[in-house]
C-alpha cells in the first residue's frame, strides 16, 4: 500500500509544475487577447500587445515556482516535526538529537516499503501516518498552486488597459530575477568563505596559529583511540606549502616559455593553413580531463624518470614534484599559449605596420613593439596560471608524493596543500578533530593566495585592457 | 584663404625616382589594381586622388612593399626603385622599407617614450655608433617634423600621451630617422583637426627638398595646396596623372572632371 502513496506523490508534483505552467500560458494568452481587442477597437496602447502577455506570464510563473520550491524544499521537514509529535508520548524521551535521526530515518524507510526484520507496531503507524501527511501535502500542493494562479491570473488580466505600462512592470520582474540570481552567486561565495574561516577558526582553537603558519612539520596523524601509540600531530604548513611552490615552478618553467613561444609562433609567422590545424590541437589539450594528465604523469613520466635516475646514479624519487610539475606545466600551455594569442592579437595592426613599414623585421616587430605593448596581458595570463597551477588537485593527487619534506629539490618528492587536503578528508574522519579541521585551514589558505593572485592579474589585465580601447 | 590655391609648381630635377610599369594588385580573387603605369618624381610631391575603395592605398603599399604582409595579397608588374627593381628576389624588403618610409592614415606611435620612438628605426638598422649620434639623428627628425620645440623638454614622455597632430609629426619624424628617400603618406590629416592638417601640409612642402613625397589624400583641396603631380585612381585604373595645375584645371579625361566638380565620389 505504502508505495502507491510515492506514485501519488510524484504525480501530484509533476501536475502542479504542469498546471503551473499551463496558468502562465493561459495568462499569456489571455492578456495578449485582451491587449489586441484593445487595439482593434482603435486605444492605443502604451505598450506592445505581446508585453501585456509577457507581463501576465511572469506574474503567474514566479511567485508559483517559488511557492513550489520552497514547499517542496520545506514539506520534508514539516511532516518530520508532524510525525515526531504524533508518537506515543514518551518514546523520545532522554533520546540524543541522533538517535531521534534514526528513528525518523528507520519511519521513513518503512513508509518507502523498504522493511528489515519486524518493526514495533508504533513504528508502522508513524509510517501509515508519513504517508497520508505527505498525500495531503501533495495534494495541498496543487490547490494552493491552482489558487494562486487562478488569482493572479484574474489581476493581471485586470490590469490591461491602454495606460498600462506593462512593459516597463514585465522589465523590473525580469530586473528582479536577473538581481536573484547574481545574489545567489555572492551569497554562496560568502557561505563558503564564512564556513572555510568559522572551521578555520576552530581549528586554531586546537592548534595555535603560529604553529600553522610557521611550522616547519607537518605530519597530520592523530590518534584516533586515546590508548594509541602515535606521533603527536604536527600541523606546519610550510612544507606543504613549499612543496605546492616547487610543483607550481616546474609547472611554470614547462608552461610559459612553450606556451608563449607557440602564441607567438601562431600569432606572427605561422601560415594561416599551420594555424588553422595548430589551434584547434591545442584546444583540444585544453580539453583534456586532468585526470587523464593524471594518468600521463604517473604512468609515464614518473617512471621514466626513475628509469633515467637508475641508469644515472642520481637519486630520483618515484614521486618526483619533476613528474607532477611538469604535467602540470604540459595542461597549463594552451591556457597561457591562448591569453598570449589574444593580448598579441589585440595589439592594434597599425603598429605592426608602423614597426614592418620601418624596417623592422617580423622578430624585431614581435620583441620591440608587440611583445613590450601586449607583456601586461601576458603577465597577467601567467599569475592566472600560476593560481591554477597552485589549485591544481587531480594531477598532484595522483603523481605527487604524501609526505610533506621541506625542500626545494624537484628530484625529491614533496607534498602540495590540495593533496593534503584531500588525504585529511578521504578515510575515517571526525569533524572535530584537528585532522579534519586542518584541511579547512590549509582550505583557507590556498584561497587567500589565489585570490591575492588572480585579483592582482585581474587589475594588471584591466589596466592593460585600457591602454587600447 | 582660397582651397583651391594651386601650389608652386617648381618641380625641381625631373628625374623619376620610382617608376612602375604594369602593376596589378589582385586579393586572393579581387582585382584591386589594374595595369597600372606611374612614374614618381625626386624631390616632388605626388598626390593619389579618388573616391574611397579605388586602390590608392593599395598602389601606394605596394612600393615600400607592405602587402607583401597581407597573406592573400598578390603583386604583379615591375616597380624600379632607382632603376632597381624592388620586386627582384635579391631585394630585402626590410632594407627596401628603410629607403621608403611610411606615414600612415591613423598616428601609430610605439607605447615607448617620444626619443625611443623616433631612435627606432636607427637602432634597428645600425646607423649610429654612439648615443651622441643617435641623439643627433633624433632632434634632427624631430625638428625636420617641426615638432622638436614642443617635445623637446620631454623627450622621455610616452609618445601615445601626445596629441593628435602631434603625434602624426611624430610618426613623421620617426620615419624621417631611417634617413628614407622617398616619403609615403597615407592620408597623414584625416585624423587631425585644420590646424594640426596645416601644420603637416607645411612640413610635406618642406619634405620635399630632401624626399621623393607620396601623399594619398581624399581632400582635393590638399592635393592641390601641396602637390606638384597628382595621380587620379578610379576603380583599381590609374584615370589620369600629370601635373597637380593641368588635372585640376583641365582634366583631360571626363571621370576625372566629373571628380573634381564632384560628380562621382
Ligand atoms: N587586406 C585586404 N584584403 C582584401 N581586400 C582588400 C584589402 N585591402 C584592400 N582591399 C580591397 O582593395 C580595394 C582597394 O582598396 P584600397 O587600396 O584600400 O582603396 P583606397 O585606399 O583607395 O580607399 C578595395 O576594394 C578593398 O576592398
Ligand atoms: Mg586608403
Amino acid at each position: 500500500m505504502f508505495p502507491q502513496a510515492a506514485d501519488w506523490v510524484r504525480s501530484m508534483t509533476t501536475f502542479a509544475f504542469a498546471l503551473l505552467f499551463l496558468a502562465s500560458v493561459a495568462g499569456y494568452l489571455l492578456n495578449l487577447r485582451a491587449a489586441r481587442q484593445l487595439q482593434g477597437s482603435g486605444a492605443r496602447l502604451h505598450s506592445l500587445a505581446g508585453f501585456h502577455g509577457g507581463f501576465s506570464f511572469l506574474v503567474v510563473l514566479v511567485p508559483g515556482f517559488i511557492v513550489l520550491i520552497l514547499w517542496l524544499l520545506l514539506q520534508g521537514a514539516v511532516i518530520n516535526a508532524l510525525v515526531l509529535r504524533s508518537l506515543p508520548p514518551g518514546t523520545t524521551d532522554g533520546l540524543d538529537p541522533g538517535a531521534v535521526q534514526l528513528i525518523v530515518a528507520e519511519i521513513r524507510q518503512i513508509a518507502g516499503g523498504r522493511i528489515f526484520g519486524t518493526p514495533e507496531q508504533w513504528k508502522i503507524d508513524a509510517a501509515a501516518r508519513l504517508t497520508a501527511l505527505r498525500d495531503t501535502s501533495a495534494t495541498l500542493m496543487v490547490v494552493v498552486v491552482g489558487v494562486m494562479s487562478a488569482v493572479l491570473l484574474i489581476l493581471s488580466r485586470m490590469r490591461v488597459s491602454p495606460d498600462f505600462r506593462a512593459r516597463q512592470g514585465t522589465e523590473a520582474i525580469v530586473n528582479g530575477l536577473m538581481i536573484f540570481c547574481s545574489t545567489v552567486a555572492i551569497f554562496t561565495t560568502i557561505g563558503i568563505i564564512a564556513s572555510l574561516v568559522v572551521e578555520t577558526w576552530r581549528f586554531f582553537g586546537m592548534v595555535p596559529w603560529y604553529d600553522f603558519l610557521f611550522g616547519l612539520r607537518w605530519e597530520p596523524q592523530m590518534p584516533i583511540r586515546a590508548d594509541q601509540i602515535a606521533a603527536v600531530g604536527a600541523f606546519g604548513w610550510v612544507p606543504v606549502f613549499v612543496g605546492t611552490l616547487v610543483i607550481t615552478v616546474v609547472a611554470m618553467t614547462v608552461a610559459v616559455p612553450v606556451g608563449l613561444f607557440s602564441a607567438i609562433y601562431l600569432n606572427e609567422f605561422a601560415s594561416p593553413r599551420f594555424r588553422a590545424v595548430a589551434k584547434p590541437l591545442l584546444e583540444i589539450l585544453a580539453g583534456v580531463p586532468t585526470v587523464v594528465y593524471g594518468f600521463f604523469a604517473v604512468l609515464v613520466i614518473a617512471p621514466a624518470l626513475r628509469d633515467f635516475g637508475v641508469w644515472s646514479g642520481l637519486p630520483i624519487a618515484s614521486n618526483t614534484a619533476l613528474a607532477a610539475g611538469s604535467v602540470t606545466g604540459v595542461m597549463l600551455i594552451p591556457f597561457i599559449s591562448s591569453f598570449a594569442d589574444d593580448t598579441l592579437s589585440a595589439v592594434p595592426r597599425a603598429l605592426r605596420d608602423g614597426a614592418l613599414a620601418l624596417g623592422a623585421t617580423r622578430g624585431e616587430t614581435v620583441i620591440t613593439v608587440l611583445f613590450p605593448a601586449a607583456i601586461p596581458g601576458i603577465v597577467g595570463g601567467i599569475l592566472l596560471a600560476v593560481s591554477r597551477a597552485i589549485g591544481e588537485t587531480m594531477i598532484v593527487v595522483m603523481a605527487a608524493g604524501l609526505i610533506a619534506k621541506l625542500t626545494i629539490n624537484p628530484l625529491d618528492s614533496v607534498t602540495t596543500v590540495t593533496v593534503q587536503i584531500v588525504t585529511l578528508l578521504i578515510g575515517d574522519t571526525a569533524f572535530d578533530s584537528p585532522k579534519t579541521l586542518a584541511a579547512f585551514a590549509l582550505g583557507l589558505m590556498l584561497f587567500v593566495v589565489t585570490l591575492g593572485i588572480n585579483v592582482l592579474a585581474l587589475r594588471i589585465v584591466r589596466k592593460y585592457r585600457e591602454i587600447y580601447d | 584663404m582660397n582651397d583651391m590655391r594651386i601650389a608652386e609648381r617648381t618641380v625641381g630635377t625631373n628625374a623619376a625616382k620610382i617608376s612602375a610599369r604594369g602593376v596589378q594588385v589582385y586579393y586572393g580573387e579581387t582585382h584591386a589594381l589594374k595595369d597600372v603605369d606611374v612614374d614618381i618624381l625626386d624631390r616632388t610631391v605626388t598626390a593619389f586622388i579618388g573616391p574611397s575603395g579605388c586602390g590608392k592605398s593599395t598602389f601606394l603599399r605596394c612600393l615600400n612593399r607592405m602587402n607583401d604582409t597581407v597573406a592573400i595579397a598578390r603583386v604583379e608588374g615591375t616597380i624600379l626603385l632607382d632603376g632597381q627593381d624592388i620586386y627582384d628576389k635579391r631585394i630585402d624588403p626590410v632594407q627596401l622599407r628603410a629607403k621608403v618610409g611610411m606615414v600612415f592614415q591613423k598616428p601609430n606611435p610605439f607605447p615607448k617614450s617620444i626619443y625611443d620612438n623616433v631612435a627606432y628605426g636607427p637602432k634597428i638598422h645600425g646607423l649610429t655608433r654612439n648615443k651622441g649620434e643617435l641623439d643627433e639623428i633624433v632632434e634632427s627628425s624631430l625638428r625636420k617634423a617641426a615638432l622638436w620645440n614642443e617635445v623637446k623638454g620631454r623627450l622621455n614622455d610616452p609618445g601615445t600621451g601626445l596629441s593628435g597632430g602631434q603625434q602624426q609629426r611624430l610618426c613623421i619624424a620617426r620615419a624621417v630617422a631611417t634617413s628614407p628617400e622617398v616619403l609615403l603618406m597615407d592620408e597623414p590629416c584625416s585624423a587631425l583637426d585644420p590646424i594640426a592638417t596645416a601644420q603637416v601640409e607645411e612640413l610635406i612642402d618642406e619634405l620635399r627638398e630632401n624626399y621623393a613625397v607620396v601623399i594619398v589624400t581624399h581632400s582635393m583641396q590638399q592635393a592641390a595646396r601641396v602637390s606638384q603631380r597628382t595621380a587620379f585612381f578610379h576603380l583599381g585604373n590609374l584615370v589620369e596623372y600629370g601635373e597637380t595645375g593641368q588635372i585640376f584645371t583641365n582634366p583631360k579625361d571626363t571621370r576625372t572632371e566629373s571628380y573634381i566638380t564632384g560628380r562621382i565620389g
